[in-house]
């Protein structure tokens, strides 16, 4: 299946990793990626709440960018997703802010009509992809292993703009993911909570104190790794992991694994395909468990 | 229909209970969560029935020890929100047939209060936020004439309608991620008022609002999670009025601070070369000045360079970047 690949800042910059576990697993799950490599950063929210009439035009770039590509649109970050998604539903809906757009982007030459869809991988595997193909690419079940699932807030935030009204089973898919992979999911508060990124430059502390507190918790329940579809909660919940033990004034330790990176084991890649050698938490524990080494 | 409510009761000298979230009251300031334990009741009601239905029904006939703040019943008067399948609710909302998981429906007081009795909780904390942000008018100058009221026009109190439209009953607080580990915090309710005020014409202190809500506890304290678009019972989307009283902030001209300087540092990263240069982004967020700050982010830094996860140390621009250039130079605003 052909897909107008969205990689986002952080899959090129900070979490290398995951951009290379995302290209590892596409072949198993019959993914063609045609990365949009001329599309502009969403903003990451940041822009758009400045700035709505910039960031309309710079999201809808990327839309019409993958609108001509006649694909999907598939992200790898919840953060990329809620954003375009928040875009999209507004341009879709409203013809003013529409024409807006297009008058901006029609003097660099694109047009946006509006067909669209926006996709998150961890949506693709179950609405596209689908599960049988998923279980025939497993080569390595993750059986013995318990996983915390954290979704990241943009990819179940605000429901309307992720089109969770009318697909509310989009709220448990980490959680069938991990079964389906032998794996347990493990049940905690956190799952659906804020891994505390967007304040880490203005609140560092009780930013860590948030990231801290979900990993706690999921390990207090067993969770020997937490699994996440958004580098960014990945950039706040391992690479600002030994930060926030100093925080909590505790040892916290817990390896997160990004989304692609499980569903890369799961399909008998090794962890240095996977690049799960490039933590800031090591994730030689959990990786032992389902008899690996790194 | 049979229901079975499972009711977190005040509990003075017990421990928190076992099956509460995660063992133990998490996070903080959930750490000063009241004691509680939890007593099953089984009801039978219409499967129209909301959650308050069976709150009053178990106190009526069943247990009239339960304690339970109700009054209209009608979603209008705020009274009764509290933590339904462990998220704020207003209890006459939620029906128990959508609400029911696992053949139960847990309904206790929100583990971020401070708890008077049963599903009581002390809304002390989110009465102090409210006041705080001066939740009135302060008249403009000049007053009009006797007998007049003072004129605004009908598109400026339209802006306002979904901010008019809270009934305080506190359901974004007791779910906000932020207040959740900052007690300081304003918090989505009393900033969403904020914003109701700031933004009306008739106001004569928007500018000191603006400043005061710029500072610690303010605007910038918001982790952006979206929980109380998500539980606001009236849509008033707290978060986006706090976004939109950041716009104003800077507008009026309230930079000096970390949130703005992100914003600038974010947008003149994309502007120039159409995506994030997280290498440059926290250092000039922080302020370079700031050195105080910028040395507590130096152990994570070396953690990421020792993990092999830099970015590049030659930040290259996408292909096409005169494109969002130009879009820049067109709509860009402030960040043109």
């Amino acid at each position: 299946m052909r897909v107008a690949f969205y990689p986002g800042c952080v899959s090129k910059g900070a979490c290398p990793e995951l951009y290379v576990a995302v290209n590892a697993i596409a072949e198993p799950l019959g993914l063609q990626l045609e990365e949009l490599t001329e599309a502009p950063c969403t903003g990451a929210g940041v822009i758009s709440e400045q700035n709505p009439e910039l960031a309309d035009a710079l999201n809808g770039l990327t839309l019409a960018m993958a609108e001509s590509k006649g694909a999907h649109l598939m992200t790898i970050c919840s953060t990329c997703q809620g954003v375009l998604s928040n875009h999209n539903h507004h341009l879709k809906r409203d013809s003013a802010r529409l024409d807006k757009v297009n008058a901006t982007i029609g003097d660099q030459g694109f047009r946006y009509g509006g067909t669209t869809e926006v996709k998150h991988l961890l949506w693709m595997l179950f609405e596209d992809i689908g599960i049988d193909r998923i279980k025939a690419a497993i080569k390595r079940k993750l059986t013995g292993l318990k996983i915390a699932p954290f979704y990241g807030c943009y990819i179940l935030r605000p429901a309307e703009y992720l089109g969770l009204v009318e697909r509310p089973e989009r709220k448990t898919y980490l959680e069938q993911l991990i079964g389906l992979l032998g794996a347990e999911a493990v049940e905690y508060s956190g799952a659906t909570k804020c891994c505390g990124f967007p304040m880490l430059t203005f609140n560092r502390d009780k930013s860590l104190a948030m990231a801290g507190n979900h990993i706690m918790e999921a390990k207090d329940k067993g969770a020997d790794l937490l699994v996440t579809p958004c580098p960014l909660c990945h950039l706040n919940l391992d690479g600002q992991q030994p930060d926030a033990a100093r925080v909590l004034k505790k040892p916290i330790d817990v390896p997160i694994f990004h989304l692609p990176q499980l569903l890369g084991l799961a399909f008998g890649l090794s962890p240095e395909e996977l690049r799960l050698d490039h933590h800031v938490v090591p994730t030689k524990g959990a990786l032992e468990k389902v008899e690996l080494k790194v | 229909m049979q229901f079975t409510i499972e009711v977190g009761r005040y509990n003075p000298e017990g421990n928190y209970d076992e099956r509460a979230v995660a063992g133990k009251p998490y996070p903080p300031p959930w750490d000063k969560a009241s004691p509680r334990r939890y007593q099953t009741y089984t009801v039978d009601l219409p499967a129209h029935a909301v959650v308050l239905d069976a709150l009053i029904a178990i106190r009526e006939y069943q247990d009239e020890s339960l304690a339970v703040r109700c009054a209209c019943r009608s979603a209008i008067c705020g009274s009764c929100a509290m933590w339904v399948n462990g998220h704020a609710h207003l209890a006459c909302k939620s029906k128990l047939t959508t609400f029911t998981k696992d053949g139960k429906t847990r309904v206790e007081a929100p583990p971020s209060m401070p708890v008077i009795r049963d599903l009581v909780a002390d809304m002390t904390p989110f009465w102090e936020k409210h006041h705080a942000v001066k939740p009135w008018l302060e008249a403009k100058q000049p007053e009009p004439p006797p007998m007049e009221e003072y004129r605004v026009p009908n598109a400026a109190m339209e802006e306002l309608i979904q901010e008019v439209s809270c009934i305080s009953c506190g359901a974004c607080l007791m779910d906000c991620e932020s207040f959740a580990v900052n007690p300081d915090f304003l918090g989505p309710q009393a900033l969403a008022q904020a914003y109701r005020y700031a933004g009306d014409p008739r106001d004569a202190e928007t500018k000191e609002r603006l400043g005061a809500y710029s500072g610690p506890g303010g605007i910038w304290d918001c982790t952006h999670c979206y929980e109380c678009v998500t539980q606001c019972p009236k849509g008033v989307a707290p978060l986006e009025q706090i976004l939109k009283l950041r716009r104003l902030a800077v507008d009026a001209g309230f930079t000096n601070n970390a949130g703005t300087r992100h914003a600038d540092a974010f947008a003149d990263s994309v502007k120039h070369s159409g995506r994030l240069n997280e290498l440059t982004l926290l250092p000039r967020s922080v302020g370079f000045f700031n050195i105080l700050d910028q040395l507590k982010t130096l152990p994570s830094a070396f953690n990421m360079i020792r993990a092999g996860k830099l970015p590049p140390l030659i930040h290259k621009s996408i292909p096409g970047v005169q494109r969002i250039k130009n879009i820049f130079a067109r709509v860009g605003g402030r960040f043109k």
